[in-house]
């Protein structure tokens, strides 16, 4: 039994997709704060470009390329529950979420080659902005794909359709996330 | 409360202890959790408030409950009981407790919008209590570098000392903001979303707008700091330079971050405490608020500038000079819708009827000390000024002057005026006059003597002042003995407190449903509410503070009641 | 429920525009320019952002306080920035001094490693 008051819906809007808006809120600021600090010790320091020159602009470029992609696929189950085709749905958010494992398994050797290269988190303040931010939004696209996992099952079954658009609308707002940190990590040196 | 939730809702089976008080989605229930963990949490604080003072009034004595004061043991308590009495306390207590239990009684619904995440916010807000707890017993001891945790001391562990205590605490404070951020998304889309018919903007009570206006602020201004206790628990475990000049960093970073949160976290706890007590104010001067809509827009214009003032911290920290004029200008700007609200507050007295019931006095004295808390905030919003007491007593007592008022006498406004409804049965009186007199006299005795302490200079962060010679004059150590004496008399009167809130809750007068004639919604049930809270949810019809209207046999009118 | 079916556009159309805005904003930093390399990085960015935005996000089609949100909170970051930038960025004069920084810089133009 839901309480009356999760199908009140004084706005106009939908109680959950309203939720998930405040949810971008909150996280805009916080890789809000995050990137204007990583901005500012930047441009104050012209000696980090020698650091930023190492880090490898073909597979950021691939990976923006995945995310987009996750990003078209996503929309386009969000169309598909709209025309209440949830298996469709379950379908597109399947290519979602192998976008995103792309994604983390690309990082994944993308930091390993980097490591064992020396360039640790420890080793200049560069890098260390470069493993918290990277670090932060990879986190996300992971409980992006595990929540996906969790929608798309139910979706499956043509169970709690809205759910595609909230998810999408937050992985979106990942993708946008990667949008600003791939010129910002990668293609400034 | 049993029957009556069994007969209103007849399909509810019966539920067991776990399922019902420690597992509810019960918006009223896991209210209450967070009232008694931050009750519990208070008690803890004012310990340490006690342990403290007793060292610095009797330097080297061995306290009685605590044992030998170390410099360790001195700061780690000072930090924690900062962080405890606003993160543990105001809080959870003033946006979650009475956020919580009064926003969909509030409004006319049956529970929040999230209940599930409700309660997952309640339980990440418990581990971080446990976290914070724990950190008191890792090697090392917990966390001495004051709650604002300024690098480099609280970043690299050969500087404070605590390898454990350091990171245990951010992990805390940062769950903690996990917790809130989770309850105040649910706060405003209950609020948002699920109104009950009829209730227009302008039918909301203040308390919850105050609620919600503080849950946003709060959302808007923690993402920097959220981002940067990342950076700080990098710096502490992985051994990263983001606070580090040496390495590229810089530690006046950190300080932007926390104050550019900790300013708006102000005006996050005074929020809900100045709605709590425009309700309370309105009920028993049975007069209509003082200019609603002013006081509502003037609030909206506080949260916005609330997020223009936070250097006014850091004047000494060697931050621009330019920009400390901007903050002085944009410090000293706040005061005026702030003291706007508050004039309202006591215009709605005048010419009112007033009764001068226990959480009456509560609010009248929240405006009262809140009042002398901020005029002596606009000494220290002055770069000028503030050079010259900035770390000193008189920073220390201006605080507990606002602070104090917001989280305590606010509280117990709260408490003692919501109690009816919470548990269905009425406080004694007497004794909650006692306890207010015998609170608020030894308050003012505190910190008064810190005031004047403070501007004879005497520093924050000193753990004896019998090594200071300029500071360990007499008339000096009389001020400090007054301020522990009258410490111990306030706290030793919170166990008439605390007897008179668990002897109601037992054998207290029945509570009716509308014990002081009130319009508000949460009035028109049941006391305590059912699960559900209504049979049949209501619908508003008028604002909800309509009294003593012109022409009517009633000097009330309920919001639910058809013209 | 909804307030509204939304209307959904050519979903790959719209991609396609973001994979050539990509690959400009990779080709951008080839031709060698400064100010090329900041215009294609970070102005394509914030054009790849909004059209993800208002196309698959449809904030357009939300009620208006979502786009005044999302602006706030951004205007707010801007706030942060403009506060914080000043102590941060300065690296001389008699009470920011940095040493090292100094130092670091120095030592970096003499390695000649200077890409710009």
């Amino acid at each position: 039994m839901r309480p009356v008051a999760t199908t009140r819906s004084a706005t106009g809007m939908p109680t959950a997709r309203l939720a998930v808006w405040w949810l971008i809120a909150s996280e805009v600021v916080i890789f809000g704060g995050l990137l204007a600090s990583y901005i500012m010790h930047r441009l104050a320091h012209d000696a980090w470009s020698v650091q930023a020159a190492y880090t490898n602009t073909w597979i950021g470029a691939f990976n923006t390329l995945v995310l987009l992609t996750s990003s078209l696929t996503a929309v386009l189950g969000h169309k598909a529950a709209d025309e209440g085709d949830g298996e469709r749905a379950a379908k597109m958010l399947g290519f979602t979420m192998l976008g995103g494992v792309t994604f983390l398994v690309v990082k994944a050797f993308e930091w390993t080659i980097e490591i064992q290269h020396g360039f640790t988190i420890t080793s200049n303040t560069f890098w260390s902005f470069y493993y918290s931010a990277a670090g932060l939004h990879a986190l996300h696209v992971l409980a992006g794909v595990v929540v996906m996992g969790i929608v798309a099952a139910s979706a499956r079954k043509n169970e709690e359709l809205h759910r595609v658009e909230l998810i999408g609308l937050y992985w979106h707002f990942v993708d946008i996330v990667w949008i600003f940190l791939f010129p910002l990590l990668y293609i400034a040196k | 409360m049993a029957e009556s939730a069994h007969a209103t809702h007849g399909d509810h089976h019966e539920q067991s202890f776990f399922i019902k008080y420690l597992w509810s989605t019960d918006h009223k229930i896991i209210g209450m959790q967070y009232l008694f963990t931050g009750m519990f949490m208070a008690l803890i604080g004012g310990f340490f408030a006690y342990a403290f003072r007793m060292q610095l009034a009797f330097p080297g004595l061995d306290i009685p409950g605590w044992g030998t004061m170390t410099p360790p043991n001195y700061n780690a308590l000072v930090t924690n009981h900062g962080t405890i009495m606003i993160f543990w306390v105001a809080m959870p207590v003033l946006i979650a407790a009475f956020g919580n239990f009064l926003i969909p009684l509030m409004i006319g619904c049956d529970d929040m919008v999230f209940p599930r995440l409700n309660r997952l916010s309640y339980q990440v807000f418990l581990l971080s209590t446990l976290v914070l707890l724990a950190s008191f017993f890792v090697p090392g001891g917990a966390f001495g570098g004051a709650w604002t945790a300024y690098p480099p001391l609280s970043a690299q562990a050969t500087y404070n000392l605590t390898p454990w205590g350091a990171p245990l605490w951010l992990l805390a404070v940062a769950l903690e903001f996990a917790a809130f951020l989770m309850g105040g998304i649910n706060f405003i889309t209950t609020t948002m979303n699920s109104r009950a018919p009829g209730m227009k903007m302008h039918d909301i009570p203040m308390v919850v707008w105050m609620i919600v206006l503080a849950s946003i602020i709060f959302m808007l201004s923690v993402g920097p700091l959220f981002a940067g206790a990342i950076m700080l628990f990098f710096d502490q475990v992985l051994g990263t330079g983001f606070f580090d000049p040496a390495r590229g960093g810089d530690p006046v970073l950190w300080q932007h971050m926390f104050w550019f949160f900790g300013h708006p976290e102000v005006y996050v706890v005074l929020l809900p405490a100045m709605g709590i007590v425009i309700d309370i104010i309105t009920v028993f001067a049975r007069k209509k608020f003082f200019a609603y809509k002013v006081v509502l827009y003037t609030t909206f214009a506080a949260g916005v500038a609330s997020f223009t003032v936070w250097a006014h911290h850091q004047f000494i920290a060697g931050i621009d000079p330019r920009m400390a004029h901007i903050f002085t200008v944009t410090t000293l700007m706040i005061s005026v819708p702030i003291a706007v609200i508050v004039f309202c507050s006591i215009a709605t007295l005048y010419g009112g009827s007033i009764r001068f019931t226990t959480p009456m006095l509560w609010a009248l004295a929240f405006i009262f000390e809140f009042l002398l808390g901020g005029v002596t905030g606009i000494y220290l919003g002055a770069a000028g000024a503030d050079i010259y007491f900035h770390d000193s007593y008189f920073v220390l007592a201006h605080f507990h002057y606002t602070f104090f008022p917001i989280a305590i006498i606010g509280t117990f406004a709260a408490v003692t005026y919501w109690f009816p409804k919470m548990f269905g049965r009425h406080m004694n009186e007497t004794l909650g006059k006692i306890h207010f007199w015998g609170t608020v006299i030894p308050f003012n005795l505190i910190f008064i003597p810190l005031f004047i302490l403070g501007l004879a200079g005497q520093h924050r962060r000193i753990y004896n002042f019998s090594m200071y010679p300029d500071l360990a004059k007499p008339e000096f150590q009389d001020l400090r003995v007054l301020a522990t004496v009258s410490l111990i008399v306030m706290l030793a009167f919170q166990f008439v407190f605390l007897f008179n809130f668990f002897a109601s809750m037992i054998k207290g007068r029945k509570a009716e449903k509308n014990p002081y004639d009130a319009n508000t919604l949460e009035w028109t049930t049941e006391s305590p509410p059912p699960h559900g809270n209504w049979k049949e949810l209501p619908s508003v019809y008028r604002g909800p503070y309509e009294y003593s209207v012109p022409g009517r046999a009633d000097d009330f009118w309920p919001q639910n009641e058809p013209s | 429920m909804s307030e509204e079916h939304t209307h959904h556009p050519n979903y790959v159309k719209i991609w396609a525009i973001l994979v050539v805005l990509l690959v400009i904003s990779v080709t951008g930093p080839m031709i060698g320019i400064k100010w090329v390399t900041l215009f294609t990085a970070f102005g394509i960015a914030i054009v790849k952002a909004y059209m993800v935005v208002v196309n698959f996000m449809h904030i357009g089609a939300t009620r208006r306080f979502v786009p005044y949100l999302v602006v706030t909170c951004l205007l707010f970051m801007f706030l942060f920035f403009a506060g914080v930038a000043p102590d941060v960025m300065k690296a001389d004069g008699e009470n920011w001094s940095k040493p090292s920084w100094l130092e670091a810089q120095a030592q970096a133009a003499l390695e000649g490693d200077h890409p710009h």
